[in-house]
């Protein structure tokens, strides 16, 4: 097939990863999960740059890796590039240059030769955007910028595959939404197979096409960001979209956590959804206050900061909670 | 060096059983050095400069010096990257031999020349015999020498810049389609500049007051293989006074040397600072 096809399975002492993904060209795949998943690991097997230890890596038809037959292409034979965490641009060289050096040397982009690299340098710069920082290096630049650099030096390559791992993670929160959105614009036009992998769900869903949750090594749900949103599988997922999951056999059962209602005293109420709880934890959320409650359920409930003083929650207290049926979204396996 | 007067309401006071040696070994490494320039005979310095001999043993010096420091450059800097980003059999072994001739006299090391390629050496009687080429007592046996102990400088600064500088951007070089003799080139090289030119300057002033296995292994044939060091030797027999005065002048370059690798330690803040800023 065109566009990506493989099956990583990797042993990191007692965590094992296993991890098939079969992406078309166009089309933006991201891999989220909480810190410790994998998610790093199977990037970088991907890449080339630590082994797999049983599967393959197909890329537009081609293998780069097989376990079976032996088969390994080194790194920069593979048509693919990867933007790191941090931006990782050449201290010594120029934005230009920094751009041109994939130019020079990639499989993908052709190989050319000085003069040409540096021009092809000049005119993604200007597509993106950037053609103020051409001449300046990247001690100069700011911590924004130099990722966006970093994404314009992998995207010139025009490479078949495109690695993104954490890339706005090590930014200051204020300029991260500049630099995502500054992903998707110029993710969403490239043609090639993209692979994203981020701990922020936001970077899933403003860039993803598709999204794979990844939970100790394992994918525990796939689909588009949309089914994801609305019909998580895992607590992770659920909490991941500030969603509370219940399953019951083969249904499932959501609701927001602005849809509990917190009570000293048991109430008399129409609702069939009531249990009694005990706060573990209350913390500022926006404008209201989030708590987590334990008991026969676990669940978030987003409630005023008015009421949090009415009713005293803190920690430790024991609480009626319920949720009207009219709020629960239920679906089936 | 305020700091230490500063610390002391905090700390207690600077004890005066450090303070006392201290100021002692800075006095022994002072005063020699005062006395060389109090009894330097400055009013005949210039004719004493002028003597051919003299000129041509700094000139043999500062050739020698600085071939042997291109030939550790060119044979000690791949050394280093294969012993800094790699890992092999044996590594531990070559890291132990890089560094033998830091502790090794260099008359040993001038004796061991010999033996290798001395006209009835191991390899020496094979280069007589295949091409008739003889190294003892030429001007290649000096930059033989020179190359054998000023390469440890060389290679053990240069695989600490190496170490130092971060592996992640040869992944990032690997993943933009560099192979790893382009990155080396291209990334590795640049990145560890200020710490080559450290090194290299390292091993320049170690080539440049080389005596044990120069005058063991080349002897001392004036304008062939006496260089600096070997003239002081040779006047300090007879004429006391141009043995000062070369002293003074080869002290003068290496306090040069000195600037100029200080130069180069400012230098490479550039390559810190970018580093922790990308990190």
């Amino acid at each position: 097939m065109t566009g990506l096809d493989a099956r990583v399975v990797l042993r990191r002492g007692p965590l094992e990863i296993d991890v098939a993904l079969a992406v078309p060209p166009g089309e933006v795949l991201a891999l989220v999960g909480p810190n410790g998943a994998g998610k790093s690991s199977a990037l970088r097997a991907l890449a080339g740059l630590t082994p797999i230890d049983t599967g393959h890596v197909a890329l537009g038809g081609t293998v780069l890796e097989d376990s079976e037959t032996g088969v390994r292409v080194p790194v920069p034979q593979r048509d693919l590039t990867m933007v790191f965490q941090d931006p990782l641009l050449f201290p010594h060289l120029s934005v230009r240059d920094n751009v041109a050096f994939g130019l020079r040397h990639h499989p993908g982009a052709g190989r050319v030769g000085r003069r040409d690299a540096r021009s092809r340098a000049d005119e993604a710069l200007a597509r993106t955007g950037l053609s103020d920082l051409a001449d300046r290096k990247a001690a100069h630049l700011s911590g924004g910028q130099r990722q966006r650099v970093a994404t314009v030096r992998a995207l010139a390559c025009d490479p078949a595959l495109l690695l993104l791992d954490e890339p706005t993670s090590a930014l200051d929160v204020a300029i991260t939404a500049q630099v995502r959105a500054f992903l998707r614009r110029h993710v969403r036009e490239f043609g090639g197979v993209t692979v994203l992998v981020s701990h922020d769900p936001l970077d899933a869903f403003v860039l993803a096409d598709r999204v794979a949750v990844l939970e100790d090594g394992r994918v525990t749900q796939q689909g588009t960001p949309d089914e994801i949103a609305r019909r998580p599988r895992t607590d992770y997922v659920a909490h991941l979209m500030g969603m509370n999951l219940m399953r019951d056999g083969d249904v499932y059962r959501t609701f927001s956590p602005t849809a509990v209602t917190l009570y000293r005293e048991e109430p008399v109420t129409s609702a069939r959804n009531l249990w009694r709880l005990r706060i573990t934890s209350v913390v500022p959320h926006g404008d209201a206050v989030r708590l987590q409650l334990r008991g026969p359920v676990a669940l978030v409930a987003d409630v005023t900061r008015a009421a949090v003083a009415d009713l005293d929650l803190h920690e430790g207290v024991e609480v009626w909670a319920s949720v009207k049926e009219t709020e629960v979204t239920t679906f089936e396996d | 060096m305020n700091g230490t007067v500063r610390d002391r309401p905090a700390l207690g006071r600077t004890p005066v059983a450090l303070v006392v040696p201290s100021a002692i070994g800075l006095l022994l490494l002072l005063v020699p050095l005062a006395a060389l320039l109090v009894r330097a005979p400055w009013s005949t310095f210039l004719d004493r400069v002028r003597d051919p001999a003299i000129l041509d043993a700094l000139r043999l010096s500062l050739l020698t010096s600085t071939v042997a420091t291109l030939l550790c450059l060119v044979l000690g800097v791949p050394l280093a990257w294969l012993l800094a980003r790699t890992t092999f059999r044996g590594m531990g072994l070559v890291r132990a031999l890089v560094s033998v001739p830091l502790v090794l006299p260099p008359v040993v090391g001038g004796v061991a020349l010999l033996m290798a390629f001395g006209r009835r050496g191991v390899v020496g009687q094979w280069l007589d015999e295949a091409f008739g080429v003889t190294i003892p007592f030429t001007t290649a046996a000096v930059v033989l020498a020179q190359t054998f102990v000023a390469m440890p400088f060389l290679v053990m600064s240069v695989e600490g810049a190496l170490r130092t500088a971060d592996p992640r951007y040869d992944e990032v070089a690997a993943t933009l389609g560099a192979r790893r003799l382009v990155t080396f080139w291209r990334v590795t090289l640049p990145l560890a500049g200020p710490g080559i030119a450290a090194g290299a300057a390292l091993a320049w002033a170690r080539a440049l007051g080389e005596f044990g296995a120069t005058i063991t292994f080349a002897g001392s044939v004036p304008g062939v293989t006496r260089t600096m060091p070997l003239q002081i030797y040779n006047a300090m027999q007879t004429d006391t006074d141009t043995a000062i005065m070369l002293s003074v002048i080869l002290l003068a370059i290496s306090v040069a040397v000195l600037v100029a690798l200080h130069s180069s330690w400012t230098g490479r803040a550039w390559a810190r600072r970018d580093g922790l800023d990308a990190a």
